[in-house]
């Protein structure tokens, strides 16, 4: 009940953020095919309008600048670019994509995002890198691409393309002395992207600690256990029973699935709500979340060389216990013996309920 | 509507006033970039010239040389990350054709379920989340005051079907973030990408799709959880449509002459989705045939008139030109597809036999600014290389379907003039039949309307695909995946709708291994520049000689009926269209109009 002043009693729970307000400015541009960006609005843990309508108290005012989204077009937008390049506006630099290879293009370009109004000439991704990296609180790779170069950093590309660790350096560090945060999926999970975004919010606002990463910057709450440990399936690998088909329930690491070697979190959180995923669902794990992905993955179909070993050990001890558990499995499918319509009771009950 | 009028534009002849250097880039609520560069005069208030270029190169095609075939559809989703599943999807069928396998029917219904999954989604989140914002009350006051006067004023027609009273009520709904459909819109995106996943494992990249079939794994809880979300969304369709309608409506009263915008001559190609399993054996010889059977029929539209609906006839005339783009030509290298499985020949210009050579080079709007080739359509009667547009989609393929008037599943009835559609009884709404009928013009609002009916259509084939796929499980045929060689020789074709329109994918294997990838999405043969005939692309015919209606002058210039046009089609990959704010300045003053290059970034097409 509010005092005389009206102020309720109860607002002294809430604390001011340390940072009132912060812009995320978020490039797609890199070599990209802005599917985390779509990917990121499945998110309900929190949701995209959580974060924007300010949903979850304690936090800086966000403004988002995704041009997927955006309400300005064109020069309207890239105000905030050039805002945050000037060191005026609060901003957390969000990376989609892949980072170019610019020294490759000559006159020309891979890959820009709007004009540099001095010359008229396209602002490359890199250039872009190099202008906001120092001013931003901090920057988050989002998805593959961003993180470690992805699909098109792969063997035989044009480009030369990379992440952006490997353009600023493994031991960058921003103005407020974050290493890049990586966040890897390809796409992202929509949760995993969203709960990071929340760490880093609450972080900024004075209320959580340095974000916990691993070494190659990737949040280790989330990316700490390997699809093996968080997949469903893992119970029939455990009992040798093993896929030979596509559609069958069982274990995939013999159809492709590098699931016991990489670390993600898909199959124990679903893709979304709990709803989807890879290996628990049928879906092979082309391990889209490691730095190695995708080449050290490829052929993507074929069994994986450590699964032809593993599989082979576990069948003795498999096939046994499952053999076994079978006759345990038998004997808890019987009722026991007194339950039935007789005209008397077999249950055994104490003394004196007997007749 | 009425019969069509009359499709050919015709030339503006009247002189041209002071020209004012304008430019966008990047276009944002599209997925990918694009730039537009136009020249507006303000005194005719019509855009008298329209540059676009692309802003990103990824290179596909060169990186997936040498790759197991095995590989090609998790690749190739990458290629977009709103629509991935329709190229991984692609891929297969692809992959299928040149292995020479054909997968359970269970398969084809799960993939067909996923698929329906993706337009509904899809339409729904880019239709209110990212386009209708143009329409928004926020947008509407900045740009039109006028129209926001009379919105306020106008009674919505369908009130009593979506709740909203007037237009301004609508309108601001709309509004992004703070709009009450605009978040509802947003959650709906939500359960249909469930949807999706149910079949496909994740959304946008499928992890449960290969070539033979899917793992995905029937069971009476998968095709309830997708059941119940499905009548959903039907029921929110039989509120969303009408609202839609009202505002498309709306704006044809408020604005005559608003039909002139994002208008073009009626030039369209669909390239067919969703396979009837009865009849799709992936072999090329057949393709005619099992094309015709796709709940989606493919076709070529000209003015009106359906040239084809063979498959066979689509693939070989198929031409990829140069012209104002970033690559060396190939005509000098050998060919790859000498003649089909049928013995046609295959030209040098055909997706088999292209080789991309990027060159990345200064951009110059006077010669070669851009990463988009110019896929064109060959027309036999003629001899032109057609510019085919998509019309975003939808439009192409409610067109090609209800001309054809081949598809009757009874939720949906192509009648030859119109498509009709079924929505049963759901919890809080009674039955109602939809009628999409062939539009007056191919225009942007006509594109815009047509991918909500869309919206419908996939809805109704999720109706029909469900009783497919159980009846598959309840009779015991539950297996999904069929196997398969890879051979060391091969070609394969595949022909799909991605949500925005044509897809086609083109593999060539030698020692096992691919040889050649040329995937052809549907923004390339949008946005694409000049090619060597001089022939423009459909943005730059659709954006010139739009008329302006906004009502600001060139300081506060938004160009949104420009926006509302390039929207239209939805376009997807980082293509750009770049307007140049100009300063008011004064450019020079020209007399004829000037056709303008269109580029589109070649994140998409040959990627």
């Amino acid at each position: 009940m509010a005092d005389a002043s009206g102020v309720p009693y109860g607002r002294k729970t809430q604390r001011k953020p340390n940072l009132e307000e912060v812009h995320i400015i978020w490039i797609n541009d890199g070599l990209s095919c802005d599917g985390d960006s779509i990917s990121i609005t499945a998110a309900t843990q929190p949701s995209i309008e959580d974060v924007i309508l300010g949903a979850i108290p304690g936090l800086p005012k966000v403004h988002l600048h995704n041009p997927d989204l955006a309400y300005e077009v064109g020069e309207e937008l890239m105000r905030y670019w050039h805002q945050a390049e000037r060191g005026e506006i609060p901003f957390v630099l969000v990376m989609e994509g892949s980072i170019p290879n610019e020294n490759l293009s000559g006159e020309g370009y891979w890959a820009y995002m709007g004009n540099d109004p001095r010359t008229g000439q396209p602002i490359t991704i890199p250039e872009w890198l190099d202008r906001l990296a120092p001013k931003a609180l901090a920057v988050i790779a989002c998805g593959t691409c961003a993180c470690f170069g992805g699909i098109h950093a792969m063997q035989g590309n044009p480009t030369g393309c990379m992440g952006v660790n490997d353009y600023l350096g493994w031991k960058w560090k921003s103005k407020a002395g974050l290493p890049v945060v990586n966040v890897p999926g390809c796409p992202v999970q929509p949760d995993n992207f969203m709960e990071t975004v929340l760490y880093l919010l609450r972080q900024l606002a004075g209320v959580a600690p340095m974000i916990p990463l691993d070494e190659v910057g990737r949040p280790t709450w989330l990316f700490g256990k390997t699809v093996h440990e968080g997949c469903d399936r893992a119970g029939y690998y455990e009992q040798a029973d093993f896929a030979k088909e596509y559609g069958q329930p069982q274990c995939l690491v013999k159809m492709g699935c590098w699931g016991p070697s990489v670390q993600c979190n898909v199959p124990k959180r679903g893709w979304m709500d709990g709803v989807g995923g890879c290996p628990n669902v049928g879906g092979i794990c082309i391990g889209c979340t490691m730095p190695g992905f995708p080449d050290k993955f490829m052929p993507f179909m074929d069994e994986p060389p450590g699964a032809l070993l593993s599989s082979n050990l576990v069948r003795p001890y498999g096939r046994l216990v499952k053999w076994l558990r079978g006759f345990t499995q038998s004997t808890l499918n019987q009722e026991p013996k007194w339950r039935h319509n007789r005209r008397e009771l077999t249950t055994n009950p104490p003394p004196e309920i007997r007749h | 509507m009425a019969q069509v009028a009359e499709q050919t534009r015709t030339e503006t002849k009247k002189a041209r006033g002071k020209l004012v250097s304008m430019n966008w880039d990047p276009i944002t609520r599209i997925v990918g970039s694009l730039g537009i560069y136009t020249k507006i005069d303000f005194e005719n208030r019509e855009v008298a010239e329209c540059h676009s270029t692309s802003s990103i190169f990824r290179g596909y095609s060169v990186f997936m040389k040498g790759k197991d075939p095995r590989d090609a559809h998790f690749i190739t989703s990458r290629i977009c990350g709103i629509c991935g599943d329709n190229h991984c999807v692609c891929s297969v069928y692809t992959q299928n054709m040149a292995y020479g396998i054909r997968p359970p029917a269970m398969a084809e219904w799960i993939i067909n379920l996923g698929e329906a999954a993706e337009y509904m989604f899809d339409h729904n989140i880019f239709q209110d989340n990212l386009l209708m914002v143009d329409f928004c009350a926020k947008m509407v006051q900045e740009t039109n005051p006028g129209v926001w006067e009379q919105a306020k004023r106008a009674a919505a027609p369908n009130a009593d079907k979506h709740g909203y009273r007037t237009i301004a009520d609508i309108m601001t709904a709309l509004n992004p973030f703070e709009g009450e459909f605009y978040r509802e819109t947003l959650q709906v995106s939500r359960y249909t990408r469930e949807m999706i996943i149910l079949m496909e494992g994740r959304h946008v990249h499928p992890s449960t799709i290969y070539p033979g079939g899917v793992g995905t794994v029937p069971t009476v809880q998968l095709f309830t959880d997708y059941l119940t979300r499905l009548m959903r969304y039907c029921e929110f369709m039989k509120r969303c449509l009408p609202l839609h309608d009202d505002i498309f409506d709306f704006f044809y009263q408020a604005l005559p002459g608003y039909e002139a915008v994002g208008r073009r001559r009626v030039l369209l190609g669909c390239w067919g989705s969703f396979q009837d399993p009865d009849k799709c054996d992936y072999n090329y010889k057949t393709m005619t045939n099992w094309g015709r059977a796709m709940y989606v029929t493919p076709g070529v539209v000209v003015d009106d008139k359906l040239v084809t609906t063979d498959l066979v006839d689509i693939n070989l005339q198929i031409r990829i030109l140069l012209g104002s783009s970033y690559y060396d030509s190939w005509q000098s290298r050998d060919k790859f597809v000498i003649k089909d499985p049928l013995g046609n020949d295959v030209d040098i210009n055909h997706p088999w036999n292209q080789t991309t050579v990027p060159r990345p080079q200064k951009r110059d709007f006077t010669g070669k600014y851009s990463w988009v080739m110019s896929p064109r359509w060959l027309d036999k009667r003629t001899g032109t290389h057609l510019a085919l547009d998509t019309g975003g989609g939808a439009l192409a393929r409610l067109w090609a379907t209800a001309l054809a008037g081949l598809v009757d599943i009874g939720y949906i009835k192509a009648t030859g003039r119109s498509i009709k559609m079924y929505l049963p009884r759901t919890a809080l709404k009674p039955e109602v039949e939809f009628e999409w009928k062939i539009p007056k013009w191919s225009n942007a609002i006509e594109r815009d309307r047509a991918r909500t009916y869309f919206q419908v259509y996939g809805a109704c084939c999720g109706l029909y695909f469900v009783e497919k796929a159980l009846a598959e499980l309840q009779a015991g045929r539950t297996r999904t995946w069929t196997e398969f060689k890879v051979p060391s020789e091969g070609i394969g074709c595949g022909f799909h709708e991605a949500v925005r329109g044509v897809l086609s994918h083109h593999m060539v294997i030698r020692n096992g291994k691919i040889a050649n990838y040329h995937p052809y999405p549907p923004t390339p043969w949008n946005a694409n520049p000049r090619d060597v005939y001089g022939t423009p692309g459909p943005y730059e015919d659709a954006v010139q000689n739009t008329p302006i209606f906004e009502e600001n002058g060139p300081d506060k210039f938004k160009g949104i009926d420009i926006m509302r046009a390039v929207r239209s089609f939805d376009p997807c990959l980082p293509c750009g269209v770049h307007m140049y704010l100009g300063n008011g300045k004064t450019i020079k003053t020209v007399h004829a109009p000037m056709n303008c290059g269109v580029g589109a970034e070649a994140g998409e097409d040959c990627t």
